[in-house]
């Protein structure tokens, strides 16, 4: 669990880190402790997998990766793992899961985020995929966007009312 | 399976979307340091060392490329099911009434991404909430408020952690 430090850093983190020379020690002002505090406490998040990664975001929209197609594939159930990780593992994919399905709407119980400068190249990464699973492909489809409605990152939720306070 | 792509044309090669140019130590810089950014009291001068330039470049360059929105910042991505409860939902919502369900369901703190995807279920968002309780509140709310049901897609597992992934390679 994170306490009400880990919270002030990550609230104070989010929308990123101070392009200064030193930003833990400004994130550390910010929130009232050493920045040593900040940096170990990051690097804790990092390891229990609270963090994935620090780093520059890309906005792979903006950098020409016009393609971002949200491939879902039905695999049977007991394979979905061992081909949720073979996937995973794909230089293009940069997310992979395991969802439910909602018959008889929705049969998918693989995702797989495919990233490409176009459709064009999306829809070859998907036939890669394809290839992959073979026979147990036993369907897939892929959603492309047309409009992103919103996104303004993740943003730690509010408190639920008894102790929000800020 | 083969998928129609009717809209195809529509996104080969616009000219007014091609992205501005990067020099090479932009794109090094980039495609180096999604990750693994250092926890060093002054993190873009060890940057800078491996890539062999000065702090302050590094600084500027970082500065340039996230006010032309090429990056959206520089700092942790956070892994929102670690935090509090959420998911993935979608809702299959008639063209005319898009506009309209998409509104609402952006004016919700707890979504933080909406995309309008080519499918039958055509509106998709993410639910971030403080716990499973409030989670649950608010896809009924929605369903309530907008009249159409929602499909509720947790995460049952993720196999890749997003690592960042080469853009130019």
């Amino acid at each position: 669990m994170i306490d009400a430090i880990d919270r002030a850093i990550i609230e104070a983190t989010q929308a990123g880190l101070p392009l200064v020379a030193e930003p833990y020690a400004a994130v550390a002002k910010q929130v009232g402790v050493a920045p040593e505090e900040v940096t170990r406490r990051i690097e804790r998040m990092l390891e229990n997998g609270l963090i994935r990664r620090i780093g520059a975001v890309p906005n792979h929209y903006k950098l020409g990766f016009r393609g971002n197609g949200m491939s879902v594939w039905d695999v049977p159930d007991r394979k979905v793992e061992r081909y949720g990780r073979l996937v995973g593992e794909l230089e293009f994919v940069s997310h992979a899961y395991h969802r439910p399905r909602h018959l008889p709407l929705w049969p998918y119980n693989l995702f797989a985020m495919v990233h490409g400068r176009n459709r064009v190249e999306v829809m070859e990464k998907v036939e890669r995929i394809a290839e992959l699973l073979g026979e147990d492909d036993r369907g897939h489809e892929v959603l492309f966007s047309t409009r992103i409605l919103k996104k303004t990152g993740f943003r730690l939720p509010p408190l639920p009312p008894t102790t929000a306070k800020s | 399976m083969a998928t129609p792509m009717p809209l195809r044309k529509r996104y080969l090669r616009k000219p007014s979307l091609e992205p501005p140019p990067l020099t090479a130590l932009e794109k090094r810089l980039l495609d180096t340091w999604q990750k693994g950014f250092p926890l060093a009291p002054r993190p873009y001068a060890e940057i800078a060392r491996k890539l062999g330039v000065s702090e302050a470049l590094v600084l500027t360059i970082l500065e340039k490329l996230r006010e032309q929105g090429l990056i959206s910042r520089v700092g942790p991505v956070f892994a929102p099911r670690r935090v509090g409860a959420s998911t993935l939902a979608a809702m299959a919502v008639p063209e005319e009434e898009l506009e309209r369900v998409a509104a609402l369901v952006n004016s919700y703190e707890e979504v933080n991404h909406n995309y309008e995807r080519e499918h039958h279920f055509n509106l998709w968002f993410v639910v971030t909430a403080a716990d499973e309780e409030k989670l649950r509140q608010v896809l009924e709310e929605l369903e309530a408020r907008t009249g159409y049901s929602v499909m509720d897609l947790p995460l049952e597992a993720q196999y890749h952690i997003d690592l960042g992934f080469p853009l130019w390679c």
